[in-house]
């Protein structure tokens, strides 16, 4: 019984590059970037983020408003472009409401409105407002219990929170509930929001980058961080219009060895892109492109060099695109599976942004330049706190 | 979907680890309340065993006794958790609100919710996958789904830990956890020398049958929804075959045959 491969039959994403597939897509071909100066308040002064700013003028449809959040302001977002809802829709009267299943992925969910709640605190008041739904905004399960409702699902749910890896994780975790028979479809990705927590966390860890992210570069100096909203209808091929990208195999490890640095060969990152690949049937020489995990800090893109060139050498070329949208946490495994098959689709390998020459010290093939080339299958990683890894192969329809 | 237990743990009030609880559960003992205490994980280095707080000692110590005799490094682990580190991420908010107030490196990366499992990991040298999924009431079925998933994709055996403790304040009053709970199960695809139940899942759409009201055993699930592991613990300490129905999401449960073996 093998499990893979899936279709994908709908992809929507939202990112500081524009809402839905096209901005996505038209930002990579042209090489133009959505990072800016950093204008969320009480972020670390002199950094540049991927803001999603339009999500302030974004409302949940009535019934729903209990659930109102940044987080699940882009989760809407991102449900209303790309024809995403309409096609679950049509899924869902295809195999039944109770037979697609919502796994998503979050780092910190809807953490930003306890923020507000904390600051709307009359001073001297410890307690929060009353009118602040920690169950709905706040805590994890509120992404998953908002995109089940909006998309009127009752399938298996589950939220993943594996720091960075979250998005990828969600989408391996859906695609088991699949081969376990629980499903005959999932709407599977990540959701993260710019929060104070996150901005500041990283900003003690001296890893935001002082300017545009660049990674793969000498001098490059940090994480930009982004928000984003990247969601995938998987379903069985033999359900799926002939054409649809096809997930083909996923690859998941743990470092074990420490909690914020990655370990320093990639071992943990060499072992996932392998478990993935054994998964999709693939050699690593069947790949054409290796979309990185790519976060611009000096230790992940080292680490991640090495354990890249420990499975493809210098054959394969590789590239980073969070020079475009930023590092969005437990979201970019998603948005960079939806890169992925642009990738695929457009036959574009797109080189990392604002970089003109890759790290000297590195050995494997850093594309820093938009190549065209026929891709057939493309691998996607993630990385992240607590030594999570994950890695998605994804390919063209046959 | 199935599998099947071996290894047990628990530590919850009253509930000092499945060796200790095991009559208790099983009834054939009277449960009595007794405050919750979990050990300082012996298998971390000492750096990390310093920065690990009460939430990773109790998800560390529920997964050691129940893989106790185990070669752990090769074992897949899904850690289940609503609230993650309650404590750091709260302490991490009241100093995002204090003038001039710097988060501090070390809460921040122990405020991901995956912070036990990379704990796990580090302590028992692990490079297999794990997982953690959070869940809010339902997420001690979440985790069973996701172990049992695991199984039944290839995975052998999978370690599955559920735990939850209490919020600071002001979160404590938006999210009620009253104690520290641990349980934790190591799963096997076969029925090898051990086991002590077979499980069987399904999933069900709609809300759990209304149950019998529960006794003061079950209603600990009341204070932390981490024991909602208790009525599975229960009848596997038991020896009994039953029916039970675990809460996923407000719309949805689990069946959960168990046999003994």
């Amino acid at each position: 019984m093998s499990q893979w491969p899936l279709a994908i039959t709908a992809h929507s994403v939202v990112t500081a590059l524009g809402t839905g597939t096209a901005s996505l897509r038209r930002a990579l071909h042209d090489r133009r970037g959505g990072l800016g100066p950093c204008t969320f308040p009480g972020a670390p002064s002199g950094i540049w983020t991927g803001e999603v700013n339009w999500v302030r003028d974004v409302a949940l449809p009535p019934g729903l408003t209990a659930y109102d959040c940044r987080n699940n302001r882009l989760a809407e977002l991102c449900l209303s472009a790309d024809g995403f809802a309409d096609a679950v829709a049509k899924s869902r009267s295809r195999h039944g409401a109770g037979r697609v299943a919502v796994v998503l992925g979050t780092s910190t969910g809807g953490i930003e409105e306890t923020e507000r709640a904390y600051a709307r605190r009359p001073d001297g008041r410890n307690a929060l407002p009353s009118d602040f739904d920690y169950a709905r905004t706040h805590d994890l399960q509120a992404l998953v219990d908002y995109v089940r409702a909006r998309l009127g699902l009752t399938g298996p749910a589950m939220v993943i929170s594996t720091a960075c890896t979250s998005g990828a994780r969600a989408i391996m975790q859906a695609a088991a509930l699949m081969a376990s028979g629980m499903a005959d479809a999932a709407v599977a990705g990540g959701v993260d929001s710019l929060c104070r927590l996150t901005l500041n966390g990283f900003g003690a860890l001296e890893l935001l980058s002082q300017g545009p992210t660049r990674p793969c570069a000498a001098d490059r100096d940090g994480i930009s961080i982004g928000e984003a909203a990247g969601l995938l209808l998987l379903e069985r091929p033999a359900d799926a219009p002939a054409g649809s990208p096809l997930l083909l195999g996923a690859g998941a490890s743990s470092d074990g060895h420490h909690m914020s640095a990655p370990h320093p060969t990639g071992l943990g990152a060499v072992s996932a892109m392998r478990a993935a690949l054994a998964a999709a049937g693939l050699d690593a020489a069947a790949v054409g492109y290796v979309n990185l995990h790519g976060t611009g800090t000096r230790a992940n893109d080292a680490m991640e060099d090495h354990a890249v060139h420990a499975v493809f050498g210098d054959a394969v070329p590789c590239s980073s695109t969070k020079g475009w949208m930023g590092h969005t946490l437990g979201a970019s495994g998603a948005v960079e599976a939806i890169v992925a098959t642009i990738a695929l689709e457009d036959g574009l390998i797109p080189g990392c942004l604002g970089v003109e020459a890759p790290d000297p010290t590195f050995r494997s093939r850093v594309a820093t330049a938009n190549t065209a080339a026929p891709l057939r299958h493309v691998i996607s990683n993630s990385f992240g706190f607590g030594g999570s890894n994950c890695s998605l192969v994804l390919g063209r329809a046959a | 979907m199935r599998c099947f237990v071996g290894g047990l743990s628990v530590l919850g009030p009253g509930l000092p680890g499945w060796a200790a609880s095991e009559s208790a559960l099983a009834g054939r003992e009277p449960w009595n309340w007794a405050e919750p205490s979990a050990p300082p994980p012996a298998l971390l280095p000492p750096t990390e065993r310093r920065r690990a707080g009460q939430t990773t000692r109790f998800a560390l110590a529920a997964a050691m006794e129940a893989t106790e005799g185990e070669d752990r490094a090769t074992l897949e682990t899904v850690f289940a958790s609503s609230n993650g580190d309650g404590a750091v991420v709260g302490a991490i908010l009241d100093t995002l609100h204090e003038p001039e107030g710097m988060v501090s490196p070390t809460q921040f990366h122990n405020s991901v919710h995956n912070a036990a499992a990379g704990y796990w990991h580090i302590a028992v040298g692990s490079a297999a996958p794990s997982v953690s999924v959070g869940g809010h009431d339902g997420v001690f079925a979440a985790g069973l789904v996701a172990a049992m998933a695991a199984i039944a994709t290839g995975s052998g055996r999978v370690l599955l830990c559920g735990y939850d403790t209490p919020m600071p304040p002001p979160l404590r009053d938006v999210r009620r956890t009253d104690f520290p709970f641990a349980a934790a199960f190591l799963l096997h695809a076969g029925p090898g020398a051990g086991a002590r139940a077979a499980l069987e899942m399904t999933y069900r759409a709609g809300p759990p049958p209304a149950a019998a009201v529960p006794d003061a055993l079950d209603m600990l699930a009341e204070g932390n929804t981490a024991a909602h592991a208790v009525p599975l613990l229960r009848a596997i300490a038991a020896r009994r075959a039953r029916v039970l129905h675990l809460k996923l999401a407000a719309d949805a449960h689990l069946e959960i045959r168990v046999t003994p073996c």
